[in-house]
C-alpha cells in the first residue's frame, strides 16, 4: 500500500539550476553555504560530510566540518554538518542552505535547522526505530506529505535501492553525495579527487559509481 | 589550486597529534575518553613519539610526569571526567614543575554528548595555578601545542590545553609543517623540586605564587590573547571570549570588537582594563560555568558587566543562541535567516510526533543478554561506565546506578552494609577496559570488608564505547606490540575471592543458572561473562542465520521485550532483519513457542 503511495507521488518541486545559481552566487558575495547531513549511526555520514568537505577544500574554499562520535553513534539519530565558504567562523550550523536525510523520518526530526528557502533530500528509507517496536509511537507513515505542506523545496531519492543495486546498500551515502553535487559550486573534477582522497582503494570504484548515479539521477 | 592541496582538514583531536609531533613530543599517554581519544589514535601513527595506553588518567599522568622528569616533552590526554581520576598527581605536579616540557589536554563535553557530566576544567587550572590554553580551530589546537610546550619549559610548569567537544570533533583546515628536533633535557636529581614532603613542599608553593604573577605578566604580552577590532573600531561595547565560543561571536558580533583569550589562565588582566576603557558594556560570552565573567567583576572595572545573565549556565552555546541575545549585546537584531511564525509552528507538530531513536546496543551485543537476565530475576543492578550503560534505557531497563568509573562495586558494597535484607539482591556490573581503570581497588575493597555480593565484569576484551582501544586484556599495545594478557578472573582469584566463574552470555540459559546458583552462596563472587564485542567480528561469515517461522510465532511480542534492533515488528508481523542480525542466535532462547530458528548459514 505504502509502495503505490510512493510511486503515485510526485509533488516534488525543484528547480537545480536555481539553487545552483543562488549558491552560487551566495559564495560569491562572502556568503557561507550550510549543508547537514542526519541519519542513523552507522549509515555513514562521516564519510558522506568529510567528502564534500574535501571537495570544497580542493575547490579553494573555507571548510568546517562537525562531527559525532562516541556514545551517539550507537544506532542513535546523528547529524553531521559542512559549511564553505570564503572564510568560515562557526563549525556548527545555525540555519541550514541544504538537509540531506539518510532515513525519511530524520528528515523531519531536523526540519527546523533548514533554512526556509533552504532544500532537502530524503532517502526513500526507512529504519525503524525501537521505540515504535515497543509501541511507544508510530512511524509517522505520511511523514513526505507533512513535510511537502511547508518545504519549498524538497526531492525524494531511492538512494538505498540505488547502492543496492550496486550491490552495496553502505553506498548510500555517496549515492545522495552524487546528487548533492549538482547543487553545489564546486567542480566535478575536485568531487572525483575528493573520493580518490578519502576512500580506501578496494572500495572506490563502487564509490565512484554510487556518486555517478546518484549525480545522474537529478535532471 | 596546489596551495589547497597542501591544506589539510583536520579535527581538533589529529591537529594535537599533528601539533605534538611537530613541537617534538617524544612520550604521549592517555586513557581513551569521548571526546579526546582520537588525540592517542593518531599520535600513535607518528613512530618517532612513543605513545601507550594507561590503565586510567592517573597512571597516564604519572608516567608523563616521569617521562617530563627523564627531559622529554610530553604530552598526556583525558576527558574532563579523566582529570578528576588524576587530579590527585596534577594538583602537586603543579608545585614540583617539569623538566621536559609537559602538556595536558583536558577535553571538556559542554551538552554531555557521552559523558556522565558537563563540568568546567578550566577552574582545575586556575585550581592549581597553571597556565591555560584554549584552542578556538584546528590550525590553533596544532599551534597551542608547540606554544604550551615553550610555556611549560620556561615557566617551569605543567600547561593545560583545554578543548571542548565541537574543537575536538570539528574539522577545519591547517597548515602543518617539519617536525623540530628538540634535544632531550638533562635530568639532575633536585629533591627539593620533586620530593614533595612538606617541607620542601611549602617551598615549591611559593615558588608557584611567584611563577604565577610571571604568567600573569605572560598573559598581558603574549599574542595568544588578542583583540578583533571589527569594522565599527571603537564601538561602546565589547565581546570577551575563548575556545569556540569565539567562533561564534565573531559569526554573529563581527561588527563588535573581541577580545579573544587563548590563553585563558591566568587572565590577561592590564589587556582587559585597556580592552574595556572607553567601552560602556563588556559582554562576556562563555560555555558552562562564569570562570571569566567572575574573574572580570572581581578586578572592580567601572565598565557594567553582563555575562550569565544572557547565555545559560549549562549545555553548549550556538550562534543561534547568541543571535537569540543580540538585541541585548548589540541594541539591535542580528541578521540572520529564521523560520516564520507559522511554517515554525508546523513543524514543531511535525517533530513532537517523531519516535525518539535513541542510541542503543548493537544486535547481537553480548551485554544484552546480561542484563535481561538481570531484569527477570529483578536484581538490583549497581552499574558503570561503558556501552553497557545504555541498558537503563527500555525496553531492558534494568541499570539503578551509574556515578563514575568504577563506582558500581563500591556502591553495592554500601547498599549491603547499609540493609543486610539486600544480600543476594544487589549486583554490580563493570566492563573489562573499566575494571582495568578502577575496579581493581573496589574489588579489594569487597574481599577485605567481607562483602558477599555478586560482582559481574562484562568482558568483551576491549574498550568499546570509545571506538576499539586495547588494554591490558587483550595482549595488544596502543603501539601495535604483543604483550602480557591479563585476566580479570587471574586477579580476582589471587586476592581469595572464593566464588569466580567465567561464563560466556550468549548461553543465556546457563548464564541464568549461574547467576541464581551465585546467588545462594555465602561469599564474594566474581563471574566474568566473556564474550567478543560484536563490531569486532562485523567482518566475519554470520555464525547462523536466524528466522522467524511465521507458523509458529503467536505473536506475542516477548521478543521485542530483549529490544535487539534486528527484531522488527511491521503490519502485524514480527522478523528478523539479516542486515542487522550478527547472527548470535541468543533470541531463540527468548521465544516461548521456538518460532525463533536458528540455522548454519548455507
Amino acid at each position: 500500500m505504502k509502495n503505490d503511495n510512493t510511486n503515485n507521488r510526485k509533488r516534488e518541486r525543484h528547480d537545480i539550476s536555481a539553487y545552483l545559481e543562488r549558491n552560487r552566487e551566495k559564495v560569491g558575495k562572502g556568503g557561507i553555504i550550510s549543508v547537514l547531513f542526519s541519519g542513523v549511526g552507522g549509515q555513514g555520514i562521516i564519510l558522506a560530510s568529510t567528502v564534500l568537505a574535501r571537495a570544497a577544500t580542493l575547490a579553494g574554499y573555507d571548510v568546517k566540518v562537525s562531527e559525532v562520535h562516541g556514545m551517539a553513534q550507537r544506532g542513535g539519530s546523528v547529524v553531521g554538518s559542512v559549511r564553505f565558504g570564503n572564510q568560515v567562523y562557526s563549525p556548527i550550523i545555525e540555519k541550514a542552505d541544504i538537509l540531506i536525510a539518510l532515513e525519511k523520518l530524520e528528515s523531519a526530526r531536523y526540519l527546523d535547522m533548514l533554512s526556509p528557502d533552504g532544500f532537502l533530500f530524503i532517502n526513500d528509507y526507512e529504519i525503524v526505530p525501537v521505540s515504535v517496536y515497543m509501541g511507544v509511537k508510530k512511524y509517522p507513515a505520511d511523514i513526505e506529505e507533512q513535510i511537502a505542506g511547508i518545504t519549498p523545496g524538497y526531492i525524494t531519492i531511492k538512494a538505498t535501492d540505488i547502492a543496492a543495486g550496486l550491490g552495496e546498500i553502505r553506498a548510500t551515502n555517496m549515492v545522495l553525495t552524487g546528487s548533492l553535487s549538482r547543487f553545489l559550486p564546486i567542480k566535478l573534477e575536485s568531487w572525483d579527487e575528493a573520493l580518490k582522497d578519502l576512500v580506501p582503494q578496494r572500495a572506490l570504484e563502487l564509490n565512484l559509481d554510487a556518486f555517478k548515479k546518484g549525480r545522474e539521477i537529478i535532471k | 589550486m596546489d596551495d589547497n592541496k597542501e591544506k589539510r582538514l583536520l579535527t581538533g583531536n589529529e591537529a594535537i597529534a599533528r601539533g605534538a609531533y611537530e613541537a617534538g613530543v617524544r612520550v604521549a599517554t592517555a586513557y581513551p575518553g569521548t571526546p579526546s581519544t582520537e588525540i592517542l589514535e593518531n599520535i600513535s601513527k607518528y613512530p618517532e613519539i612513543y605513545s601507550q595506553w594507561s590503565v586510567n588518567e592517573k597512571v597516564a599522568l604519572e608516567v608523563a610526569s616521569g617521562s617530563s622528569m627523564a627531559g622529554a616533552r610530553t604530552l598526556v590526554a583525558m576527558k574532563h571526567v579523566g582529570l578528576n581520576v588524576a587530579a590527585d598527581p596534577f594538583m602537586t605536579l603543579s608545585y614540583t614543575g617539569v623538566t621536559g616540557g609537559l602538556v595536558l589536554i583536558s577535553a571538556d563535553d559542554p551538552q554531555l554528548h557521552s559523558s556522565q557530566n558537563e563540568q568546567d576544567n578550566r577552574y582545575y587550572a586556575r585550581f592549581a595555578r597553571v597556565p591555560m590554553l584554549e584552542p578556538s580551530d584546528s590550525q590553533e589546537a596544532k599551534d597551542f601545542i608547540a606554544a604550551a610546550l615553550d610555556i611549560s619549559e620556561k615557566y617551569d610548569t605543567p600547561v593545560m590545553v583545554r578543548t571542548t567537544t565541537r574543537i575536538s570533533h570539528s574539522r577545519s583546515l591547517v597548515v602543518t609543517g617539519p617536525r623540530k628536533d628538540i634535544p632531550i633535557r638533562k635530568y639532575e636529581k633536585d629533591s627539593q623540586k620533586y620530593v614533595m614532603i612538606p617541607a620542601f613542599g611549602r617551598i615549591r608553593h611559593r615558588a608557584v605564587l611567584e611563577r604565577w604573577e610571571k604568567l600573569r605578566e605572560l598573559s598581558d604580552s603574549t599574542p595568544l590573547n588578542k583583540v578583533f577590532r571589527g569594522p565599527a573600531g571603537d564601538a561602546e561595547t565589547g565581546i570577551i571570549t575563548s575556545g569556540v565560543v569565539f567562533q561564534y561571536a565573531r559569526e554573529v558580533f563581527g561588527e563588535l570588537p573581541i577580545l579573544k583569550l587563548g590563553m585563558s589562565s591566568p587572565l590577561p588582566e592590564k589587556l582587559i582594563r585597556d580592552f574595556a576603557r572607553n567601552k560602556r558594556k563588556i559582554v562576556v560570552i562563555e560555555e558552562l560555568e562564569p570562570y571569566l565573567e567572575e574573574i572580570i567583576l572581581a578586578m572592580g572595572l567601572e565598565t557594567e558587566i553582563v555575562g550569565k545573565e544572557l547565555f545559560p549556565l549549562y549545555g553548549e552555546l550556538s550562534p543561534g543562541m547568541l543571535r537569540t541575545s543580540s538585541e541585548r549585546v548589540m541594541g539591535k537584531n542580528a541578521e540572520g535567516s529564521g523560520v516564520q511564525g507559522r511554517a515554525a509552528l508546523q513543524i514543531r507538530d511535525i517533530q513532537e510526533q517523531l519516535p525518539p531513536r535513541p542510541p542503543v546496543l548493537c544486535a547481537g551485543c553480548p551485554h544484552r543478554p546480561v542484563f535481561h537476565i538481570l531484569k527477570k530475576l529483578k536484581l538490583k543492578v549497581m552499574g558503570d561506565i561503558g556501552c553497557y550503560t545504555l541498558s537503563v534505557l527500555p525496553p531492558l531497563e534494568s541499570l539503578d546506578s551509574c556515578l563514575c568509573m568504577g563506582a558500581g562495586m563500591g556502591q553495592a558494597l554500601g547498599m549491603e552494609k547499609a540493609d543486610p535484607g539486600l544480600k543476594g539482591k544487589v549486583v554490580s556490573v563493570i566492563g573489562d577496559s573499566t575494571f582495568f581503570h578502577s575496579g581493581i581497588t573496589p574489588l579489594v575493597d569487597n574481599v577485605y570488608n567481607k562483602g558477599t555480593g555478586i560482582i559481574i565484569i562484562l568482558d568483551n576484551r576491549i574498550t568499546a564505547m570509545t571506538g576499539h582501544q586495547v588494554h591490558p586484556g587483550v595482549g595488544m599495545t596502543l603501539m601495535g606490540e604483543h604483550t602480557v594478557t591479563i585476566n580479570p578472573e587471574d586477579i580476582a582469584v589471587s586476592l581469595g575471592v572464593e566464588n569466580v566463574e567465567v561464563v560466556d552470555p550468549y548461553d543465556m540459559k546457563s548464564f541464568e543458572k549461574t547467576i541464581r546458583e551465585h546467588q545462594g552462596k555465602a561469599g564474594l563472587s566474581v563471574i566474568v561473562a566473556r564474550q567478543r564485542c560484536v563490531l569486532l567480528d562485523r567482518k566475519k561469515p554470520k555464525k547462523y542465520e536466524v528466522f522467524i517461522d511465521q507458523e509458529k510465532c503467536e505473536k506475542c511480542g516477548l521478543c521485542l521485550k530483549f529490544g535487539c534492533p534486528a527484531i522488527e515488528y511491521k503490519d502485524d508481523i514480527y522478523s528478523i532483519s539479516s542486515l542487522q542480525c550478527s547472527g548470535c542466535g541468543v533470541c531463540t532462547d527468548i521465544c516461548r513457542k521456538d518460532a525463533i530458528i536458528c540455522r548454519s548459514p548455507s
